[in-house]
């Protein structure tokens, strides 16, 4: 199946009769819009002449300041002129790949990893060498040896691409003791650390992990996002990087857009300064775990023998192990007439494993239509596994390239 | 004959959807240059009260595979008392499957690839091994995989090695539960469109598919630039009116009504082999349809609006 094919199969998941288990959107239900669009409103009023001009492509000072605040929550000092601000934490992502990468310089991610970087990766003809995870995150061990492994071949790293917390896709977070040695064998190795953390303070457990930022400054550049604590659709993330960094960051937005959405980064720093933010994601936290938990316990209810997943301790999403044999992207047909959607798992690699897996997302669907969701995923892997005790064992055909569902596919 | 108001059906809950609104989008724009007034609407739960509250003079059904395809939302509409232009449930019933419509035309004495039908469950149960040896030995290789419903070519694939065959038919049978396996003839792939007039059926010009890799795939059908077409097909005279009037005789033979699409091939030997109907032809900007429809000198608007008037007065 190719990757239009799959584009085409998911315009149906975001029809109201089939449960997406497929795309990345934040529940948004829980934001105040009352009091918000008296905000947003009170903002073109008074500072409309600001919000509705050009700005700095560096972002407002007064929201970088405000970013610091935030970051705090996760031990990170920071300076509001290391921050800038860019258009979602995608545009950073993208920013630092232009900077560092020259077509066949290598990136490390995680094994899976978040389709958006491989993506960019590929756009800018990196090559993506995946280093393997377990229950505790990213293994220091295999990425020692990934390095080595590409160090002999005579490439040059550019850098490690890590989401420390609450990983898209994997669900698993970076263990604490393992956070120093991680960064301790990238210093060695001369290889800058990218932390992606969209997700860092969606936590179920009460737990905010130390961002890696917070103990290595000068080697890691840092990418946050309002995505997910506020409003996905303002777009507005940000880069927190090591000056000479920064310097180049601020040229290359210039260059891209000339400077992020002013109107968006008033109405975050006004919803900062007036809203109780930390409620808010308090409120979105208790939302996400009442879906976690829907999701971990229909799992549990209705998979198959032989799949295995993660509990998630925080973020939107479960990795799910299918019984052998079964490619989860010759699958999706079959799920899409059973109305119900998820990502393949091919789509986070960018060497073609993956095919065993595939990522569900709890974010958006209420806990009913997750339960419901799941049970229909069980049914189609159940119709699944007896084609291929009819057929054997089958390999899928490769399909070049990145492919998932769009984030909107709800 | 402006003023008319119609309902175009587009999207629907098909793995065709996003085909479906392209061609729907594409379709009303067309009608609204010659004077139509047009709403797109969703085959969704709400069909039935919007049919009812707002009676356009005639809907046209742009929804591809499944319910658009298969008659039942025709029998929606012959059930409302609603004209609309395309064929009628029960016919459509008969061209949706693709083995029973090729039944019908080799009885009828038309030519078409030989073929073999098995649902999963045969396979099940007599052991995927043998049956596939039987259909490889019978239909040679290359051969090639469909599901015995629904269009796009999803699901379709062209096997070349026996080895290849288990993994395919895991792949096809995802769309289905019956796959319809077929001799794979080498030639000049062709779709005819045939439209109904004053004077009966008639073919507009043969499209000629030349797919990039060989193959005319999904991505080839919707990815502008990966095929290239030629309209009219670059066939010789004979073998141009021996593709119309296939066409034709499919529209008839199968009771088709106001507007199909035919695909075949023109083999080496001059034979023109039938492989599928479509009764509601693609009609997005890479569709073969409206390249018909331009090659024959005319605008998509131009014809659609003279089978909603059609249907009208039916």
């Amino acid at each position: 199946m190719t990757a239009s094919e799959i584009r085409a199969l998911f315009a149906v998941a975001s029809r109201p009769e089939v449960v997406s288990l497929a795309g990345g959107m934040p529940h948004l239900a829980a934001l105040p819009l009352d009091s918000l669009s008296a905000e947003v409103a009170d903002v073109v009023a008074t500072e409309g002449l600001v919000a509705l001009q050009y700005g700095s492509a560096h972002g407002v000072p007064e929201l970088r300041e405000q970013i610091c605040d935030v970051m705090a929550l996760e031990g990170i000092k920071a300076h509001p002129d290391d921050v800038v601000v860019t258009v979602g934490s995608q545009m950073g992502l993208d920013m630092v790949t232009r900077i560092f990468c020259d077509p066949g310089d290598v990136v490390l991610a995680e094994g899976p990893s978040y389709v958006g970087a491989l993506g960019s990766f590929a756009a800018y003809q990196a090559q993506v060498v995946h280093v393997g995870m377990d229950a505790d995150g990213l293994m220091p061990e295999a990425l020692r040896e990934a390095i080595a492994s590409v160090e002999r071949s005579g490439r040059r790293i550019k850098f490690l691409y890590t989401i420390p917390n609450f990983h898209n896709p994997a669900g698993v977070t970076l263990a604490v003791q393992r956070r120093a040695e991680v960064l301790d064998i990238c210093r060695t190795h001369g290889i800058l650390v990218v932390e992606d953390n969209p997700y860092g303070l969606l936590g179920f457990d009460g737990v905010t992990y130390p961002a890696l930022r917070s103990t290595d400054p000068d080697n890691v550049v840092y990418l946050g996002s309002f995505s997910k604590t506020f409003a996905a659709g303002l777009r507005v993330g940000w880069v927190l990087a090591p000056h000479a960094v920064r310097e180049k960051l601020v040229l290359a937005a210039e260059s891209a857009t000339l400077c992020p959405p002013t109107l968006n980064q008033l109405i975050v720093s006004r919803y900062l300064s007036t809203h109780d933010w930390k409620g808010q994601i308090k409120t979105y936290r208790e939302a996400y775990r009442e879906r976690r938990d829907a999701a971990i316990s229909s799992l549990e209810q209705h998979m198959p023998l032989g799949s295995t997943w993660n509990k998630p301790n925080g973020g939107f999403y479960v990795w799910v192990t299918v019984p052998e044999g079964i490619d989860t992207k010759a699958m999706l047909p079959r799920a899409i007439t059973q109305r119900v959607a998820y990502a393949s798992g091919t789509g986070f690699y960018a060497d073609g494993l993956g095919s065993r897996q595939l990522r569900i997302s709890y974010c958006y669907p209420t806990p009913e239509r997750i339960r419901e969701g799941v049970r229909r995923l069980a049914n189609v892997i159940k119709d699944e596994i007896e084609l291929h005790e009819t057929f054997g064992p089958t390999v899928g055909r490769a399909v070049s390239g990145p492919h998932s569902p769009s984030p909107d596919t709800a | 004959m402006s003023n008319r108001w119609v309902a175009v059906l587009s999207g629907g809950l098909s793995h065709e959807r996003e085909v479906s609104l392209r061609s729907g989008r594409r379709l009303s724009a067309a009608l609204r240059s010659v004077g139509l007034v047009v709403e797109e609407w969703d085959a969704d739960g709400s069909l039935l009260t919007r049919l009812k509250e707002h009676r356009p003079d005639a809907v046209v059904v742009a929804l591809h595979g499944g319910e658009g395809e298969n008659g039942s939302v025709q029998t929606i509409l012959e059930l409302m008392d609603v004209p609309f232009v395309g064929t009628d449930s029960r016919a459509c019933r008969r061209a949706w499957d693709k083995p029973t419509a090729k039944g019908e035309l080799a009885r009828a004495g038309l030519a078409t690839p030989e073929w073999a039908v098995l649902p999963h469950a045969t396979f099940r149960e007599l052991g995927a091994q043998p049956v596939l040896d039987a259909m490889v030995e019978r239909l040679g290789l290359p051969l090639i995989l469909k599901p015995d419903q629904g269009g796009s070519a999803l699901g379709a694939q062209v096997v070349r090695d026996a080895a290849e065959l288990p993994a395919a038919m895991v792949g096809c049978l995802a769309y289905g539960n019956t796959v319809l396996a077929e001799r794979f003839v080498e030639g000049v792939e062709v779709a005819v469109a045939v439209v109904d007039g004053p004077d009966g059926p008639y073919a507009l010009p043969p499209v000629e598919i030349v797919p990039e890799n060989g193959v005319y795939d999904y991505t080839a059908r919707y990815t502008a630039g990966l095929t290239d077409f030629h309209a009219p097909a670059r066939l010789d005279e004979k073998a141009a009116q021996a593709v119309g009037e296939l066409a034709v005789s499919a529209h008839r033979l199968l009771g088709l009504r106001d507007v199909s699409r035919t695909d075949a091939i023109v083999a080496a030997d001059g034979t023109v082999h039938f492989l599928e109907v479509n009764v509601s032809p693609g009609l997005t900007e890479t569709s073969l349809l409206p390249m018909a429809v331009e090659a024959a000198g005319k605008s998509l608007g131009e014809i659609y609006a003279g089978l909603i008037e059609r249907a009208v007065n039916r």
